[in-house]
C-alpha cells in the first residue's frame, strides 16, 4: 500500500512551506516534494506605480532581507534613469547590504539551524530552539544574538529603521553618513570579530560529526551561480554573475543584469507557487543551479579580505572542485559573516565615506531597467518596464529561493530516500528532511508570486486517502 | 479718535479668552494654545470647512460647528474635546482611510503625513468601515511632480493655494460627492496643463497625493509654513 508523509509546516524557515514524501508499496520513498504554499502578487500590484516608489514597495516583500530588494530595485530604477550613482553612495549601500547579510545569516545559523547542530537532529523538539542553544552553550547563543544585533544596528544607524529602512532610493541614498555613526559602527567591530571567531571554531569542531548528514543533504553535482568581481573575489552588491559547472569550469561569465533575462528562464511546477529558475542554454531541469553562500564560495577565487581568505582556503579543501553538499551552506554562511565584518571595516575607512554627495538625479531616460544584487540567500534580480511617465507597466523578480528550488526538491528526495525505509520514520528523521531545506535558508515569503494554512501535523496517508498515522508537533 | 476694537469674551474648554469680532473659533483657540485638530485648514489660505475635523461643541446649540469657519460670539462656551467629538473625529478619519487607497507603509509621505499623524493622535487603531479600494489613476506626466489620486482626501488645499496665492488656478474639482476628483485645468494631464511649476500645491498637500519626484524618501517633510509670510509680504507691497 503506497503512502504519503506530509511535513506541514516545515519549521524554522522564513515563510510557509510543506514537504510531501510519497512512499511506494514497499514503504520506500518514491518521490518527495517541497511545496511553497503562499501566493503574494507583488509583481502584479506594482503595475501602475511610479518607478521611484519601487524600492520601498519591493522591500515590503520581506522583513528579513528588505535591503537586498531595496538595492536590486534601486539599481533597476537607476537603469531606467540611466545614471551612475556617486562612489560614496555605492559604498554606503554595499555596507548596508553586508549588514543585512550578517544579521540574516546570524538568524539562519544561530536561531534556525544551530539547535540541530548543537543539540542534535534527534533531540527533544520542545527544546530544539534558540533557548535550548543558549541553555546548552550560552556563549555561542549570546554570540549569535550579538551578531544579529550587530547587523541590525548598522541597518538602523544608516536607514533609521532596523526593518524596511527608507534610506536607499533610486540614484543613491537620502543622507550621507555622519562621523559619529561611522565611529559607533567601528566601535562595534571588535566584538563582532570575537563572536564570529567563536562560532567558526565551534562549527569546525562539530562539523565532522555531521558527516552522515552532509553525505545526503542535497549532496549532488550541480551548477552554481553568484556575483563576482573582476578580480574573482566575492561581491554582494555590484560586479557581474558567473555560472560554473559541477567541476568548477566556467559555463557563463560576466552576466550583467541586462543579460540575465536572456540566459535565465523560470519553469513552473504544479505543486509549488515558487518558480524554478534554470540556465536557458541547458534547458529545464538540466540547467538548474544553486545560489547563495555555498555557490558564492564555490565560484570565488578569493574573498578579498585577509581573515575570510584564510577561511576560504580551508573551505575549498572540503572537496576537489566545488563543494557539492548543501550541508556546507552553514560553513559558507559563517565565512560570509566574517567577510562582511571585514568588508564593513574596510568601507568605513574609505576616505570618501563621509562625502556629502550621495545622490544622482534624473527622470525617465529608458523604458526598461534591470538590477541585481546578492541577497543573503542568493542572487536577486529585478526587472521593470515603465511608460514614458515612469509608471510601471510590467515587473518580474527572480529571487534566490526560486533559483535553489530544484536543488531543494532534489535534496529533500535524496534525504528522504536515505532515511525513510519500509514506511518507518521518526520525528528525528523528519527533522533531518526539514533540515535539508534549512541549509538553503530559503525565504518563502519572497519566493512566491500568502494565503497559507498551517496545520501543525505530520500525516502518513495511504493511497486510498486513509490516515494511517499522525503526529502533532 | 482711535478706532475701537470690538472685543468678544468667551470660554473655550473652561478657559476665559478674549477675541476680536470676526475671528474664528480656531484662530482664537490657537492664540490661546488650545489645539483643535484640522486637516483642510492651512494658515494663509481661505477656510472652506471641508474636512469637519475641527467640529466643536457650543453650549446651548444642538449641532456641532466647524471651528475654522464659525466666528466667535460674546459669551460663547466652546468645548473642543469630548467623547462625542473624539468619536466623530475618529469616524471622519476612518472614512477618509476607507474612501481611497492609503497604504502608509509604502507611501512617499510615510512619517510626514497629516492624515497619518491625525489618525495616531486621535487614536484610530482600526478602520471599521469596508475599504472601497477604488481604481484611481496616478498622473506622473509632470516633469517635477506626481499626483496620486489614491492618496487624495479632497481637502482642496491645492486648489486654494494655486488660486489664492500663486494666482494660476490650475487645480479645481470635478464631479460630486464621493466621485469628486481634483483635476488640472479642464481635466488635462498635469504635465500639459497651465501649471507654473511653483510647487506650492505639493507643499500644501497634507498627504502623499501630491509629491516632488526628486524628493522620494522617508525624510522629506512638506513645509507649507511660508504661506502666511508670502501673503504678508504681498500685502505690504
Amino acid at each position: 500500500m503506497s503512502q504519503t508523509i506530509t511535513i506541514d509546516p516545515v519549521t524554522r524557515l522564513e515563510g510557509h512551506g510543506k514537504i510531501t514524501v510519497y512512499l511506494d508499496d514497499q514503504g520506500n520513498v518514491e518521490n518527495a516534494q517541497f511545496h511553497v504554499t503562499q501566493v503574494r502578487g507583488f509583481e502584479k500590484f506594482s503595475e501602475g506605480r511610479p518607478f521611484y516608489e519601487m524600492p520601498s514597495l519591493m522591500a515590503r516583500i520581506c522583513g528579513i532581507c528588505p535591503v537586498s530588494h531595496l538595492i536590486a530595485s534601486a539599481k533597476a530604477c537607476e537603469a531606467i534613469m540611466s545614471v551612475r550613482i556617486p562612489h560614496t553612495a555605492a559604498q554606503l549601500r554595499r555596507m548596508l547590504n553586508l549588514a543585512q547579510m550578517i544579521q540574516s545569516h546570524a538568524l539562519s545559523f544561530f536561531y534556525l539551524s544551530s539547535p540541530d547542530l548543537l543539540l542534535g537532529m534527534e533531540s527533544d523538539p520542545a527544546t530544539r530552539n534558540l533557548f535550548g542553544v543558549v541553555g546548552a552553550n550560552p556563549q555561542l547563543g549570546r554570540g549569535g544574538v550579538a551578531l544579529r544585533r550587530f547587523g541590525q544596528h548598522i541597518i538602523e544607524l544608516l536607514g533609521k529603521k532596523r526593518i524596511h529602512p527608507g534610506w536607499v532610493i533610486p540614484g543613491g541614498v537620502t543622507e550621507p553618513l555622519e562621523q559619529a555613526k561611522r565611529d559607533e559602527i567601528l566601535g562595534m567591530i571588535p566584538e563582532a570579530y570575537a563572536n564570529i571567531k567563536l562560532a567558526l571554531d565551534w562549527y569546525k569542531q562539530i562539523a565532522d560529526s555531521f558527516k552522515p548528514e552532509a553525505d545526503v543533504f542535497a549532496n549532488f553535482p550541480s551548477l552554481f551561480m553568484g556575483l563576482i568581481n573582476e578580480d574573482e573575489s566575492v561581491e554582494f552588491t555590484d560586479g557581474a554573475l558567473r555560472l560554473i559547472d559541477p567541476r568548477g569550469g566556467i559555463v557563463a561569465d560576466g552576466i550583467t543584469s541586462n543579460q540575465f533575462p536572456e540566459v535565465i528562464g523560470e519553469a513552473v511546477e504544479p505543486y509549488s507557487y515558487t518558480k524554478f529558475a534554470y540556465y536557458k542554454p541547458l534547458g529545464y531541469p538540466e540547467g538548474s543551479y544553486r545560489v547563495g553562500p555555498l555557490a558564492r564560495l564555490n565560484i570565488a577565487q578569493s574573498m578579498g579580505t585577509p581573515l575570510a581568505d584564510i577561511e576560504l582556503k580551508q573551505f575549498k579543501q572540503l572537496a576537489l572542485g566545488p563543494v557539492q553538499s548543501s550541508f556546507y551552506y552553514h560553513h559558507a554562511r559563517l565565512i560570509d559573516i566574517l567577510y562582511g565584518i571585514e568588508k564593513i571595516e574596510q568601507i568605513l575607512t574609505d576616505p570618501l565615506i563621509l562625502d556629502k554627495h550621495v545622490r544622482a538625479t534624473a527622470g525617465v531616460n529608458r523604458l526598461e531597467g534591470t538590477g541585481q544584487a546578492e541577497a543573503p540567500r542568493g542572487t536577486l534580480h529585478h526587472h521593470y518596464k515603465v511608460d514614458e511617465n515612469g509608471l510601471i507597466t510590467w515587473a518580474n523578480l527572480v529571487i534566490a529561493t526560486g533559483q535553489n528550488n530544484n536543488a531543494m526538491n532534489k535534496g529533500v528526495l535524496q534525504a528522504a530516500r536515505h532515511y525513510v525505509k519500509n514506511g518507518k520514520f521518526t520525528e528525528g528523521i523528519l527533522n533531518r528532511v526539514e533540515a535539508v531545506v534549512r541549509t538553503f535558508d530559503p525565504c518563502l515569503s519572497c519566493s512566491t508570486h500568502a494565503l497559507g494554512q498551517m496545520p501543525l501535523a505530520i500525516s502518513l496517508v495511504s493511497s486510498d486517502g486513509e490516515l494511517v498515522d499522525q503526529a502533532i508537533r | 479718535m482711535s478706532a475701537t476694537v470690538d472685543v468678544k469674551t468667551l470660554v473655550i474648554d473652561g478657559e476665559n479668552v478674549s477675541a476680536r469680532a470676526g475671528q474664528t473659533i480656531l484662530e482664537v483657540a490657537k492664540e490661546n494654545g488650545i489645539e483643535i485638530p484640522t486637516l483642510c485648514h492651512l494658515d494663509g489660505l481661505t477656510d472652506v470647512g471641508a474636512c469637519r475635523l475641527c467640529m466643536v461643541e457650543i453650549k446651548g446649540l444642538n449641532k456641532l460647528l466647524p471651528a475654522c469657519v464659525a466666528t466667535v460670539e460674546e459669551g460663547m462656551e466652546v468645548t473642543t474635546k469630548s467623547e462625542r467629538l473624539l468619536k466623530h473625529r475618529r469616524t471622519i478619519l476612518e472614512m477618509l482611510f476607507a474612501e481611497r487607497n492609503h497604504i502608509c507603509s509604502v507611501c512617499v509621505a510615510n512619517g510626514n503625513c497629516e492624515l497619518q499623524a491625525l489618525a495616531q493622535s486621535q487614536g484610530v487603531t482600526h478602520v471599521r468601515l469596508p475599504y472601497r479600494n477604488p481604481e484611481l489613476t496616478v498622473d506622473a506626466s509632470h516633469e517635477r511632480f506626481t499626483a496620486d489620486h489614491n492618496r487624495c482626501i479632497l481637502c482642496t488645499r491645492c486648489v486654494r493655494v494655486c488660486a489664492e496665492v500663486e494666482g494660476a488656478h490650475v487645480w479645481d474639482l470635478m464631479g460630486r460627492g464621493i466621485d469628486t476628483m481634483i483635476i488640472s485645468d479642464l481635466h488635462e494631464n498635469w504635465g500639459s496643463s497651465s501649471c507654473t511649476r511653483c510647487g506650492k500645491c505639493v507643499q500644501a498637500c497634507p498627504t502623499g497625493a501630491l509629491f516632488d519626484k526628486s524628493k522620494i524618501g522617508a525624510d522629506q517633510p512638506k513645509n507649507p509654513d511660508f504661506l502666511p509670510y508670502l501673503n504678508m509680504m504681498r500685502e505690504a507691497q
